[in-house]
């Protein structure tokens, strides 16, 4: 009895469970994908919201509405809810959602551990939230919590702090085994390796980065705990240790951390540009090996970080030239990209709108990473807010708009209905715009020298930052018209076709079953012959 | 890769909120206990005792309806090499945490202790903390009143008084605990239940007398070597490394002591032992990790 899905639970055949239990003790890829997918946008307007109070304060020079030590945990709160409570889940839902229907299997490899890797995440960022109500306020040490500003001198609230990210590593250590299991395992007869569509190649990689650098992270927060509560002196010099020494394992972490927030949406990118052409990806293999060198670069640079730190020059030199290494495999990817548009016919619904302003501005913030990426050029751009421009190029109109474009692409495949094109491409050109007179402004007071992380400003910087903030009120105005798109469509929508987008046929597995997507997607293992352009 | 003609998926279950709700309850309890350190008044531990009655509870359900489905034909191949699959990628995550440890001694050993020591261009502890002298194992601080130092270290004695040295014995008891439960495995696939569960036996006795010279190592540290956890980065290290490890053979241990019960109970045949075989790679991955830490932190 090799055989069947659970014959002895009929609801598997004909669909999901009634009631809210569903969703709490659901094994259904569909269902946790998608319960990933609602966990982040709402926590997507939480820190969202953190940030309008951020930009509210520096809307002019001044202490305008709350206090220093309100507005450090706000950017800390910040950083930590979009970094590790809206990018990374969500990419785990698209993961969920998208990765069982495009290599054909059924569901995950292992169901239970995936309702478990979503259910701690709310526990997760639950106790996080409630530190705001506890005494001495929420962490305020930085979403990069350096010692000895997260131990000796954190607020006690640190210690739920700390067990907070080891349920969140252990939630990305459970999904992303998950995934890359199902990879491994769970592949239709004839998907060789080289033949699965780039999403799944990116995730496979990333779920590879994420097992080898959470547990990393967890041994990091592991010693700041030891450090507050059991007086050991990892980062504490007057016992021999350093507190540098946070810093190394933080980034070593840290950096292919960024590149887990990037690479599976070079996948998604990769889809949507190619069903928009109407051509197969260009260079599909050199694709594959460029995610890989990204990946395995992104262990050897983790010190461009800290190049301000007091590194011996040896090390200077090292992770300058090992950074600018990664610019090779990454304009590998940029122009194959436009490569595929070259010469494709090409139409510019939302999802295509979005992937090239991807492609467009995540390279903006690629090169200003290059600039960074000069060792005694960053003595000048440190913790300015240069920085903060850089990574905000690369993780807004990079990851969160790869992330809106594979809404807009799939959304149709998830709930059999067409969102509303006319309101999407608004949201579009709204987010698009916002999203420039948001942070491109940032180099600019980043170069003349605004230090980030601080509540005040000087007189200079008075009118870039005003309108800094007034792109980024209406940038938050625009993500709740994506809610309201969403939302016309499950409730409203036009029925969607099958194939849904005429250059998407052939593309993958996704594409050839109906729309909606049934419960339970295949219960044998489709045939390739189904798919006979891809790859 | 699937060769099957179609495919197992189970049914909505229980247990992954129960654990969820179980860690809740884990990370309230632990983060107000430490909080409320020695404070007369606080609950927060019994908090801590539940979540790991509700941990603990949750597991043994989830391991039994797992052996229950397997018992009844249910699991197909693919299924199984999903397991095998998940538990070589969960022991890579293990490798990876204890790669922050090492990492944080290489560190202190190459560069922050000698840079506290005055070596390099650019180092100023000299003026911080005037006549500190690197050396390992550190056993002088640089702020030696608040991290007070350590009498002697763990190193390696001399070879004649070798059989003194506990991690000579705990080192001995490991590797060969390695081979004997190899041996186990050998019996259980050819079929001989004498052997194996005569071999599981040895097995976990070797394990329990490491915890047990770990444990006697600890109190001779405290009581009389000032070796303590609040002795400066060489106390640190050595406790955390190989109270990990330790923490981790505990760990093994209980798996195996399961394992071995159920392997009188008559469970598993020679070609259907996935639990114990788990159970076989993760004590070989404790192994090796002591090796490396002997290596490190008490020999080199």
């Amino acid at each position: 009895m090799s055989a069947v899905i659970d014959s002895h639970h009929d609801d598997h055949h004909h669909g999901p469970a009634k009631g809210f239990s569903r969703w709490l003790y659901t094994t259904n890829h569909k269902d946790i994908g998608s319960m990933y997918l609602w966990f982040s946008l709402v926590m997507l307007f939480i820190g969202g919201a953190m940030a309008m109070v951020i930009r509210a304060e520096l809307f002019e020079p001044g202490s305008q509405i709350v206090s220093p030590e309100f507005y450090n945990q706000m950017v800390t709160n910040h950083g930590l809810i979009m970094v590790f409570g809206v990018i990374m889940p969500a990419f785990v839902g698209f993961a969920n959602w998208m990765i069982p229907m495009q290599i054909g299997a059924p569901d995950m490899a292992l169901p239970r551990l995936n309702n478990l890797s979503f259910w701690i995440l709310p526990v997760a960022f639950g106790i996080l939230l409630s530190t705001f109500f506890m005494e001495g306020g929420a962490p305020n040490f930085g979403w990069t919590f350096y010692a000895p500003l997260s131990t000796e001198y954190a607020p006690p609230t640190v210690t739920f702090f700390i067990f907070s990210v080891h349920i969140m590593g252990a939630s990305s250590i459970m999904g992303s085994i998950n995934i890359i299991t199902t990879i491994l395992n769970m592949r239709a007869p004839g998907m060789t390796l080289m033949k699965m569509p780039l999403f799944v190649w990116s995730w496979f990689i990333t779920a590879y980065l994420l097992i080898a650098v959470m547990p990393v992270l967890a041994g990091a927060v592991t010693m700041m705990l030891m450090d507050i509560h059991a007086g050991t002196s990892f980062f504490k010099a007057g016992g021999g240790g350093d507190p540098v020494l946070f810093q190394h394992i933080f980034w070593f972490f840290g950096h292919p951390e960024v590149y887990i927030m990037i690479l599976p949406a070079f996948g998604i990118v990769s889809h949507i540009i190619e069903t928009f052409s109407r051509k197969p990806i260009f260079g599909y293999s050199s694709m594959v090996y460029a995610i890989a060198s990204i990946a395995l670069l992104s262990f050897v640079v983790w010190a461009h970080h800290m190049f301000t730190v007091g590194m011996p020059i040896a090390g200077e030199l090292f992770f300058m030239y090992s950074t600018m290494l990664i610019a090779i495999p990454t304009g590998v990817k940029v122009f194959n990209w436009l490569s595929t548009m070259f010469k494709g016919s090409l139409t510019f619904e939302t999802p295509m709108l979005f992937a090239i302003a991807f492609v467009a501005l995540f390279t903006i913030g690629g090169l200003s990473g290059i600039m960074l990426a000069i060792a005694p050029a960053d003595f000048q751009y440190h913790d300015t807010y240069f920085v903060v421009a850089h990574f905000h190029y690369v993780l807004v109109p990079g990851a969160l708009f790869s992330l809106l474009a594979a809404a807009y692409y799939w959304i149709p495949k998830w709930t059999g209905k067409m969102y509303d094109e006319t309101l999407g491409k608004v949201h579009f050109w709204m987010s698009f715009i916002s999203v420039n007179l948001t942070f491109f402004p940032m180099h600019f007071v980043g170069l003349a020298g605004m230090p980030r992380r601080i509540p005040d400003y000087a007189m200079q910087f008075a009118d870039w930052n005003m309108m800094v903030s007034v792109g980024a009120f209406l940038f938050g105005i625009s993500q709740l018209l994506f809610l309201f798109i969403v939302l016309k469509c499950i409730y409203n929508g036009k029925a969607a076709t099958t194939e849904v987008w005429e250059g998407a046929k052939d593309r993958g597995f996704e594409w050839t079953v109906d729309s909606p997507a049934p419960y339970h997607t295949f219960s044998s293992p489709p045939s390739m012959e189904s798919l006979k352009s891809s790859s | 890769m699937s060769s099957d003609s179609s495919y197992y998926v189970p049914a909505s279950s229980r247990m992954p909120i129960f654990m969820a709700f179980g860690l809740l309850l884990f990370v309230l309890g632990a983060s107000f206990t430490m909080n409320n350190w020695g404070e007369e008044d606080s609950n927060a531990h019994w908090l801590l005792i539940t979540s790991f009655a509700v941990i603990w509870g949750t597991m043994f359900f989830w391991f039994g309806s797992v052996i229950k489905e397997n018992d009844s034909g249910m699991y197909s191949g693919q299924l199984n090499q999903s397991f095998v699959w998940g538990m070589a990628w969960f022991i890579f995550s293990e490798v990876m945490f204890f790669f922050a440890f090492f990492l944080a001694l290489g560190y202190v050993r190459l560069f922050a202790v000698p840079w506290l020591g005055g070596e390099g261009e650019k180092a100023i502890s000299n003026i911080l903390w005037p006549g500190f002298e690197a050396a390992w194992p550190l056993l002088v601080t640089p702020d030696n009143e608040q991290f007070p130092g350590a009498h002697h270290s763990m190193s390696i004695p001399a070879v004649s008084k070798l059989h003194t040295w506990l991690p000579f014995w705990n080192t001995l008891c490991l590797i060969t605990s390695s081979g004997t439960i190899a041996l186990a495995e050998a019996g259980l696939r050819k079929g001989n239940r004498t052997a194996f569960k005569l071999w599981m036996v040895a097995t976990l006795t070797l394990g329990y007398v490491f915890v047990f010279l770990q444990g006697l190592e600890y109190y001779e540290a405290y009581t009389h070597m000032g070796l303590t956890l609040g002795a400066g980065i060489y106390g640190t290290t050595f406790f955390l490394l190989t109270g990990f490890h330790g923490f981790h053979v505990c760990l093994g241990a209980i798996i195996l002591t399961i394992m071995t019960i159920r392997g009188f109970g008559g469970a598993f045949s020679d070609h259907d032992h996935f639990g114990l075989a788990a159970g076989s790679w993760y004590w070989h991955f404790v192994d090796v990790v002591w090796i490396l830490l002997v290596l490190v932190v008490y020999i080199f």
